[in-house]
């Protein structure tokens, strides 16, 4: 190894080793500048995004197109955070955009055709999505046909399975106020406050009492300094975004008040803490990424690979039955396009814009959320832009197109630095 | 004194190809056994039949004086088997402690114990005297091959294991990362443990075997003390099977 290489190792270990914000921060850089980019791209296609939609249209800065992002892009992020667990294993489910018009079908059948309480109508919709991703988990890891076959077939049989479900073509209404709440209406301002400090008081604790545990052990422990910087920065995030959300958006308050932190975003948080608590801190996620590491290690580990592959596709479907649900919420009616068109590949899109590798064992939860960001900017800037759906399609193809060229630039890079 | 391991007359078959006649071989604890052959000697087959990962076709495996079966890697994981391959079998993308405890994670109810893991690799490093690796936390893709070695080897040791089989554990290495690890194995040996050690490397076998097995085409040639034997003779056993008065006597016609 050179000179600088040896050094530069020398700044990661520093870092593993007594961490303090200095050392962190440049082990940081130097895993960017080996290749390993992390969320990077993303937080700065944000960055620039925002900005050249803020000088072009002043309208994209409003606080009622701020609420709207959250909206518009949930359903997208939800269906991502599914497929990150997809493309751990380097896989990948194209039938998530369908499987969530299936499931949202199945909602709406159950709800208005059949008038079953909303709650029924959920789980009906989550366990449909959970025995789709079970037979696609099946076809894949026992038989043996790829992941991209199994479900470009099942992509295109479940377009015809929403036109069965919604007898060929009709538009079936949601009016079920539970369900229609989920993407249209917010919660209460103070409830926002609460919640967001609930939020922070948990991380902050979370991360302490980890940091004391670790200590009283005598293993590396992340200094407080670390510790208070990571808190005061998603304080401030979190609490400038609630801030702005619990501003009056209505055009008319007098009429109708309009304000508060869109129900979606609990919901989104949750299951992002949900997952990220599963991949990172439970056997199965430990073992997820084994498998999407180097699968024959993980089988000589005597994990179980099949099992392993059958349940990321089991819980891709059913988040993808989640944000079929959000779709249906923030749409009131379920037609045959729910989850159809341009759907799945946002959702791919925002895993890999995040950071999630396409050729597996790298990926977070986290990443879908701000490639669903980046997704929701790119769709509504345009959308304010009065750009037709021929800009959009062309636009939104370049950028997916752009972040898997820079995932697979990114590890060629890392293999080069000797990373993979 | 018995072997700690103890193989029997294994015959094993892929197809109408018979890979293994009637073989035998036994590793002493405290002892490293170094288990060597020509290529397609069967040597693989071999480990791999110990290892559970093939079924035998006949024959049986003793451990500890007690006929054993061994139906697969856990089997004899649960043995105290344990067998580090040639492609080693890491995680590029998890770090040491994540792959030292790979399939076996501590956990503490559903939460993995990340503590206690981080504890005992860091015990089963020092008790190596392992010294090349700065950081336990570092993920395995920043790893060179002889620390990626160490990293496997250390990983085998780390379930009580009582016999260790390394794969050609220096075959892709440079001098000193070589002279490393066979002081690791070494260790390894002089710590209890029955180790077998396949190499092509003669200067590996006499620098730290106790015992020499040579196989030739599918039969085990010899089982020789290294002591009583030189250089030249154990190459004779490889490529020809015979060397003297040791060896296949019958002659196998290749």
């Amino acid at each position: 190894m050179s000179k600088t290489t040896e050094v530069t190792d020398e700044a990661l270990i520093a870092a593993v080793r007594q961490p303090s914000i200095g050392s962190s921060a440049r082990a940081y850089t130097e895993r960017v500048r080996r290749g390993d980019m992390g969320a990077l791209p993303a937080v700065l296609g944000l960055l620039v995004l925002c900005t050249a939609f803020a000088v072009a249209r002043p309208s994209f800065v409003t606080a009622i197109n701020f609420a709207n992002l959250f909206t518009q892009g949930a359903a997208i992020t939800v269906i991502a955070m599914g497929l990150v667990f997809v493309l751990l294993l380097g896989e990948i489910d194209l039938s998530a955009g369908f499987t969530s018009g299936v499931c949202a079908a199945v909602l709406a059948v159950l709800l208005t055709n059949m008038g079953m309480p909303w709650y029924v109508g959920v789980l009906a919709a989550i366990v449909t999505g959970t025995v789709i991703g079970s037979v696609l988990g099946g076809l894949v890891a026992k038989i043996g046909i790829p992941s991209f076959v199994v479900t470009l077939a099942a992509f295109l049989a479940f377009q015809g399975l929403v036109l069965v479900l919604v007898n060929e073509g009709t538009n079936i209404s949601i009016n079920d106020p539970v369900i229609k709440a989920v993407a249209q209406r917010n919660l209460p301002p103070a409830l926002g406050w609460a919640l967001y400090a609930a939020c922070v008081a948990a991380y902050a604790l979370v991360q302490l009492v980890r940091a004391r545990k670790r200590a009283s052990r005598g293993l590396v422990s992340d200094p407080i300094s670390l510790i208070a910087a990571r808190v005061a920065a998603l304080a401030v995030l979190a609490g400038a975004a609630v801030y702005l959300l619990n501003l009056e958006r209505s055009l008319n308050p007098a009429f109708a008040s309009l304000s508060g932190v869109p129900v979606v975003v609990p919901i989104i948080v949750a299951l992002l803490v949900l997952w990220t608590f599963v991949l990172r801190r439970t056997a199965f996620g430990r073992h997820l990424y084994a498998v999407g590491g180097n699968a024959e290690a993980a089988r000589r580990a005597g994990i179980a690979v099949d099992r392993i592959k059958v349940s990321a596709f089991m819980i891709c479907s059913s988040m993808a039955a989640v944000g079929g649900i959000i779709a249906a919420s923030r749409a009131s009616s379920v037609d045959p396009n729910t989850g159809g068109s341009s759907v799945l590949l946002y959702a791919v899109g925002a895993a890999v814009i995040g950071g999630t590798s396409l050729f597996g064992g790298k990926g977070r939860v986290l990443d879908a959320v701000l490639g669903g960001a980046v997704i929701a900017v790119i769709d509504n800037g345009m959308a304010l832009m009065q750009y037709g759906a021929s800009v959009k399609y062309l636009v939104t193809g370049f950028v997916l197109l752009l972040a898997a060229g820079v995932d697979a630039l990114a590890r060629k890079r890392a293999a080069a630095a000797g990373l993979r | 004194m018995t072997p700690l391991l103890e193989v029997r007359g294994i015959d094993k078959s892929f197809g109408p190809v018979q890979v293994l006649h009637d073989v035998t071989l036994h590793a002493h604890a405290g002892e490293v056994t170094a288990l060597v052959g020509d290529n397609g000697a069967g040597k693989s087959t071999l480990v791999k039949c110990i290892g559970g990962i093939h079924p035998i076709d006949a024959g049986e495996i003793v451990f500890d004086g007690k006929p054993v079966q061994v139906h697969g890697p856990r089997d004899a994981g649960e043995l105290g088997i344990e067998i580090v391959y040639q492609d080693l079998a890491l995680c590029d993308n998890l770090d040491i402690v994540q792959n030292m405890f790979l399939g076996r994670e501590r956990r503490s109810g559903l939460v993995l114990d990340e503590a206690t893991m981080e504890e005992l690799a860091q015990q089963t490093l020092s008790g190596l005297s392992v010294r090349t690796v700065k950081s336990i936390r570092q993920q395995v893709s920043s790893l060179s091959g002889g620390q990626r070695q160490t990293v496997a080897i250390a990983k085998a040791v780390l379930w009580n294991s009582k016999v260790v089989i390394l794969d050609e554990p220096t075959a892709a290495l440079g001098v000193a990362q070589t002279a490393q690890v066979l002081e690791l194995v070494r260790r390894l040996a002089d710590t209890g443990l029955a180790v077998v050690l396949i190499s092509h490397n003669m200067n590996d076998v006499f620098a730290v075997s106790d015992r020499i097995a040579a196989l030739y085409l599918g039969r085990m040639a010899a089982q020789v003390r290294t002591a009583d034997v030189t250089h030249a003779q154990v190459v004779e056993l490889i490529t020809a099977g015979r060397s003297g008065d040791l060896g296949l006597k019958n002659g196998v016609t290749p």
